[in-house]
């Protein structure tokens, strides 16, 4: 049954992440151009713009879809845009898949792009405490907080140490050195971790991923398509969550000031339930994961993904990163794209770059960041009010 | 319902967050509701429609949550939030405790009182909650070790 709902990817394209005080329209078009090329589509073939909307740039989950198409030369192609926070990119990717699985369309583009303002991330002005977002910024609650509260409880719960942090930060590093697209590509030692400065104990400086300008893009098709094309092997979508969360909630989750009450229904994680719905849908287990690009909006919380994967057990995160089994090379490796510590976060392109970084993967193109044999990926990611995702591809 | 009521002059300060929390300065409550039904607590309040997807209830009652709880996991603001943050000059940095109520089943986010030493938590520490300015003077609820 799987293999009816499953697509292709046949192109992949990015604009290196940076601050280069461009239109997000010229990173998304420069992406799209070279998923074009990779995928051998004409654009008069593609169907379906499935654009990933930002907030940050004029009208609010109007603009994405028709934007790229527009720049892209307008041939009347089906459009649409999906907002979503950081899962933007994987619900204009479901969009895309719909679309093609429902056979309104053969080939679709999927594209998110986007510049960031400088500093922190903060709301809109007003006297507004029905938002919560105002409410947690108004008593000297930031985005930092919240990881920081979950880094101090694993250090807490299973012992995890700042050198243990620091050790996702070296590693990260150390795979977006390797990576053209990466806006960092230094190395780090520990000892730069320890020496940056104290952000929200106790996560430091390097231990927080920026924000970046970026655009991705994916030339997605039926397999019919693919086949028919010569590109019957191409690395293939195999899942897409995009589930809600599950009332009541286990975590308090920016920008809430509190969780839910679990009094009447017990509590959920919601990290954990994005793969799990993307594992059923697959038909595959953690067990069979080579690779996995998950969310590091903090070193901390990249531990915490590997174990809401299933990689490995509750508490066992830290450990899997001192015996070096989530760096290239070792047995499971996590954020080969050099992760958000290199990129800094893109929100309408993230979730579509870590398809990008796997679909290299899979196709064995990832040079000297290439992990052997990589037959399976999984992505995961989370945002603001509820959003968050988890794709898996395969060969 | 339990709400303060009394004529408050300029002198007094007053709450960052109006009706968010009673202002007895000795034994302060966060102020949320609880659905009638099904029994869900809600902090901020909530007043529409049940949350828990198999509860159809529009009906709450305004309850004070518990003051005490433990600690589920603390941090510090070492760099000066944003607006609406307000902030002295130069800034000083404080404390961020998650506290989880028995009762309530829920963890609840609040500011360190002024001079707790992040070295001397632990998780799982007694925590009661008391009421200090913010930097601007507005009074707010910050979480603080029993005892301390
Ligand atoms: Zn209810």
């Amino acid at each position: 049954m799987s293999t009816n709902r499953e697509i292709a990817i046949l192109g992949v394209g990015m604009h290196p992440w940076g601050k280069w005080g461009k239109n997000f329209v010229e990173y998304g078009v420069k992406a799209a151009r070279d998923a074009l090329a990779d995928s051998g589509v004409n654009w008069r073939d593609v169907r379906f713009v499935s654009g990933a909307a930002t907030i940050r740039n004029g009208y609010p989950g109007q603009v994405a879809g028709a934007t790229f198409a527009q720049a892209l030369g307008w041939q009347g192609a089906q459009v649409n845009t999906s907002y979503a926070a950081c899962a933007s990119g994987s619900q204009a990717l479901a969009a895309a898949r719909s679309k093609i699985l429902s056979g309104e369309c053969e080939v679709a583009l999927v594209i998110g792009a986007d510049t960031t303002p400088k500093g922190f991330l903060k709301p809109q002005p007003g006297d507004r405490p029905d938002d919560p977002d105002w409410v947690r910024f108004r008593l000297g609650i930031t985005n930092p907080t919240y990881f920081a509260l979950y880094a101090r409880r694993r250090m807490e719960m299973y012992g995890d140490t700042l050198e243990d942090f620091a050790r996702v930060k070296v590693k990260n590093a150390k795979h977006g050195f390797e990576n053209p697209n990466a806006r960092y590509r230094k190395l780090f030692s520990a000892e730069d971790v320890a020496a940056s400065a104290m952000v929200a104990d106790p996560l430091r400086l390097m231990d927080i991923c920026a924000t970046s300008d970026g655009a991705a893009a994916l030339i997605v098709s039926s397999v019919d398509y693919a086949r028919k094309i010569g590109k019957g092997n191409a690395p293939r979508v195999a899942a897409i969550s995009t589930v809600t969360p599950s009332f009541a909630s286990a975590l308090v989750e920016m920008p809430d000031i509190a969780t839910d009450s679990a009094v009447a229904c017990e509590a959920h994680s919601f990290r954990a339930a994005l793969p799990k719905k993307a594992y059923e849908e697959a038909g595959i287990g953690p067990e069979d994961i080579s690779v996995a690009e998950v969310y590091d909006l903090s070193t901390a919380l990249e531990l915490d993904w590997i174990e809401d994967l299933q990689l490995c057990a509750r508490g066992e995160g830290a450990r899997l990163v001192r015996e070096g089994a989530t760096s290239v090379g070792g047995r499971l490796p996590v954020n080969p794209s050099g992760g958000l510590a290199c990129f800094g976060e893109a929100v309408p392109a993230q979730a579509l770059a870590q398809v990008c970084e796997l679909t290299w993967q899979l196709r064995g193109q990832a040079g000297a960041r290439q992990v052997a044999g990589a037959r399976v990926g999984i992505t995961a990611n989370q945002g603001l009010f509820g959003h968050g995702s988890s794709v898996i591809v395969k060969c | 319902m339990n709400a303060p009521t009394q004529q408050q002059d300029t002198t007094t300060p007053q709450p960052v967050l109006p009706g968010w929390f009673t202002l007895d300065v000795k034994q302060p409550q966060l102020l949320g509701t609880r659905c009638t039904a099904c029994g869900t607590y809600y902090f901020p309040k909530l007043t529409t429609y049940c949350r828990n997807p198999d509860c159809d209830s529009e009906s709450f009652e305004e309850v004070a949550l518990s003051r005490t709880g433990t600690l589920w996991s603390y941090t510090s603001a070492s760099y000066q939030p944003p607006e609406p943050y307000i902030a002295n000059t130069p800034f000083q940095p404080f404390g961020i405790a998650a506290v989880e109520l028995e009762r309530e089943r829920m963890t609840v986010l609040g500011q360190l009182a002024t001079g707790t030493d992040l070295g001397t938590l632990k998780v799982g520490m007694p925590m009661e909650l008391v009421l200090e300015p913010l930097d601007d003077g507005k009074l707010t609820w910050k979480w603080r070790v029993v005892g301390a």
